[in-house]
């Protein structure tokens, strides 16, 4: 895979395996100095929670992922992109999504990887409800606004204002 | 909008409230925007009332992509209702 060339973007129900999405990523190339891998696991918050439904839109998920990879594609020097989220019931513990950004350098990798989980956090149709311990209907995860702050960092207004 | 079909979906709370996860309409020729749309679903009864009694904060795709509440609705085949996201 050439700087440029598509992310891997894949919704499934069932777990990823992180090493071998990085082997995968990497596999017979030689050009590759740093990567960068994120997981998302569920929480049990403090023993409350016994595990997450995530809801998604089939395919406006894929596509708005992939529009989002893209961006960082373009954004940053990246020898590969790769994005997994998952949806289904998760149980505390098990993994929820995926990031692996892979360059010649770190400083890129590291970027991409958190402009990537940004805009995923507030572009990317999921919603997560809660499975409460007591057997009560659980709520909706509300929406945070230290998510909309940390996606709007990546603009061009606020990245001229953190001086670059 | 003549008698053309809009397919709405409806995810998380926005579908519970409701009730159902989708539906085809046809849309009165004064229902042009976005905006339209949701002061319009709400008057079709309790549970869309329920779902749409604050429109501001509903989020819109049309056609599978983000759109803010002044987009008209001309070339739409596919609207999606539902609150702000939560995944990560």
């Amino acid at each position: 895979m050439t700087a440029g060339s598509a992310p891997t973007v894949r919704i499934q129900r069932e777990d990823f395996d992180t090493a071998a999405e990085i082997e995968r990523l990497t596999r017979g190339k030689t050009d590759i100095g740093g990567v960068v891998t994120f997981s998302g696991l569920c929480r049990d918050e403090a023993g409350r929670l016994v595990a997450l439904e995530l809801e998604h839109y089939p395919g406006m998920a894929e596509a708005e992922i992939a529009r989002i990879a893209r961006q960082a594609m373009e954004r940053w020097p990246l020898a590969g992109l790769t994005a997994i989220h998952r949806y289904g019931r998760i149980e505390p513990g098990q993994n929820i999504v995926l990031v692996v950004a892979a360059s010649s350098h770190r400083q890129a990798a590291f970027e991409a990887a958190s402009f990537l989980m940004d805009y995923l956090k507030t572009r990317a149709p999921f919603w997560k409800k809660e499975h409460r311990l007591d057997g009560t209907a659980g709520d909706w995860v509300e929406a945070k606004a230290a998510d909309d702050e940390a996606a709007e960092r990546w603009t061009t207004a606020a990245v001229g204002k953190l001086g670059g | 909008m003549s008698d053309r079909p809009i397919r709405l979906i409806y995810f998380a709370w926005v579908r519970e409230r409701i009730g159902c996860s989708e539906e085809d309409v046809v849309l009165p020729d004064e229902v042009k925007s976005v905006r339209d749309l949701l002061l319009w679903l709400r008057d079709r009864g309790e549970g869309y009332e329920n779902a749409l009694s604050h429109p501001e904060v509903i989020r819109v795709a049309i056609n599978q992509e983000h759109v803010a509440h002044g987009e008209s609705l001309a070339d739409a085949r596919e609207v999606a209702l539902f609150p702000p996201m939560t995944g990560g």
